[in-house]
């Protein structure tokens, strides 16, 4: 299991344009805000919590093409169904390097981005940590929508509408727990929601995975 | 789109799945590996259906699909230590072995993009080689290798069934293998 968390963060580097497309992503969403709607930071600060979040969720998305696509196409996918080892395992490790890769870049570069938003920095925290649960949220969700539209027409297109409505409740407290931290108050309550969130997909996520792939053999 | 198909495979057999293009010789390997599944009739290990203990199953065998199943950033020694990594404890000096077996000393350092088609051809014989399966389920293992490579990859199946493992390779020509002759299963 190590050694596909291992293997896949070593393919992901080897691609760095992979990893730096949905930040790209994300920091040009951000930036485009304050200039399409107002440079005011007291009227930016008001929508930071939500533009963040669905600049985060866009770009964690656009990460997900990737997943288990490449393996489908050169066959190592059929060589992870015959390894012997148990499929739901190995999909636990493919979507916590997906994460390392994908979701965790743009929890990285979330603050920097936060500050043209006119975020303050206490909220940074809640920011950063809402971010990192969401965006696993979605690598554990979307690697179900990645596993069952593999080697589909139009797949990324299926991906995204069987995602983003999964996601949804994670957006809006998510943004609601930046917007809560924004104002100063405590974000507790959503955050651990989102936590809970997390725990659910990651139990459940590995076993729809596993199932997927296979059908996707047939 | 494949009926009727009954097949015996014991140890030390080398069973040669021949037919035009497409009759199903990719699709009946794919169904004895356990990819996909029959919707009539069964496969069997050792009396038990692979169904039951289908992972026990798996780790008895190696599969060459038409695709090397290789990725391309990784390095040939990188392919195969991650592929056989996970299904059991393979050292460097072991690989480093194969890949002198076929010929691919020169490569292990190389990414797989890099590699001709016959090298990568060569590099996924060599991970099955490794697998230590005692059956090798190989759909056109010759593709792409030149006379030497043809050569090389006859000797070792041939290895393998001395050995007493057991192969069924689809192949459009009958495989010459030394010492062994084929059993032909035609498809039609």
């Amino acid at each position: 299991m190590g050694l596909v968390y291992h293997g896949d963060l070593i393919l992901a580097f080897r691609r760095w344009e992979q990893i730096a497309q949905p930040v790209v992503f994300f920091a040009m969403i951000t930036t485009l805000v304050p200039l399409a709607l107002s440079p005011e930071l007291a009227q930016l600060r008001q929508i930071a919590g939500g533009v963040l979040w669905i600049a985060g969720l866009l770009a964690a998305l656009l990460g997900l093409e990737f997943l288990y696509r490449a393996d489908y196409a050169d066959g190592t996918l059929e060589q992870m169904l015959l390894s012997g080892q148990p499929l739901a395992l190995l999909s636990l490790a493919k979507t916590a390097a997906h994460w390392t890769s994908s979701g965790l870049p743009l929890v990285l570069v979330s603050p920097l981005l936060a500050i043209s938003l006119g975020v303050p920095t206490d909220a940074m925290g809640v920011l950063m940590i809402s971010l990192a649960l969401g965006t696993g949220i979605l690598s554990a969700l979307g690697a179900i929508g990645a596993a069952l539209t593999l080697g589909l027409r139009r797949g990324s297109v299926l991906l995204s509408l069987l995602v983003l409505p999964l996601a949804m409740p994670a957006l809006i407290f998510g943004a609601r727990g930046v917007d809560m931290a924004i104002h100063g108050d405590s974000a507790r309550g959503p955050l651990l929601l989102l936590g809970a969130m997390l725990v659910l997909s990651l139990t459940l996520s590995p076993l729809a995975v596993a199932a997927s792939l296979r059908i996707s053999q047939e | 789109m494949l009926r009727g198909v009954s097949l015996e495979v014991a140890a030390g057999q080398l069973v040669h799945v021949a037919g035009s293009n497409g009759v199903g010789k990719t699709t009946l390997l794919r169904v004895l590996a356990g990819l996909a599944a029959a919707e009539q009739g069964a496969v069997a290990w050792q009396g038990q259906p692979i169904t039951a203990g289908f992972e026990s199953y798996v780790a008895t065998l190696a599969y060459l699909g038409h695709s090397d199943a290789l990725k391309a950033d990784f390095t040939a020694h990188e392919n195969i230590s991650h592929e056989i990594g996970l299904r059991r404890q393979v050292t460097a000096a072991e690989i480093d072995l194969a890949l002198a077996r076929f010929g691919l000393a020169a490569c292990r350092d190389l990414p797989a993009r890099v590699l001709s088609a016959g090298q990568r051809r060569r590099l996924a014989m060599a991970r099955v080689m490794l697998t230590g399966a005692s059956l090798w389920i190989l759909d056109e293992p010759f593709t792409n290798l030149d006379r030497g490579g043809v050569q090389l990859l006859s000797d070792v199946i041939a290895g393998h069934i001395d050995e007493g493992g057991a192969a069924i390779i689809a192949a459009h020509q009958p495989p010459v293998i030394p010492r062994h002759a084929a059993d032909c299963l035609e498809l039609a």
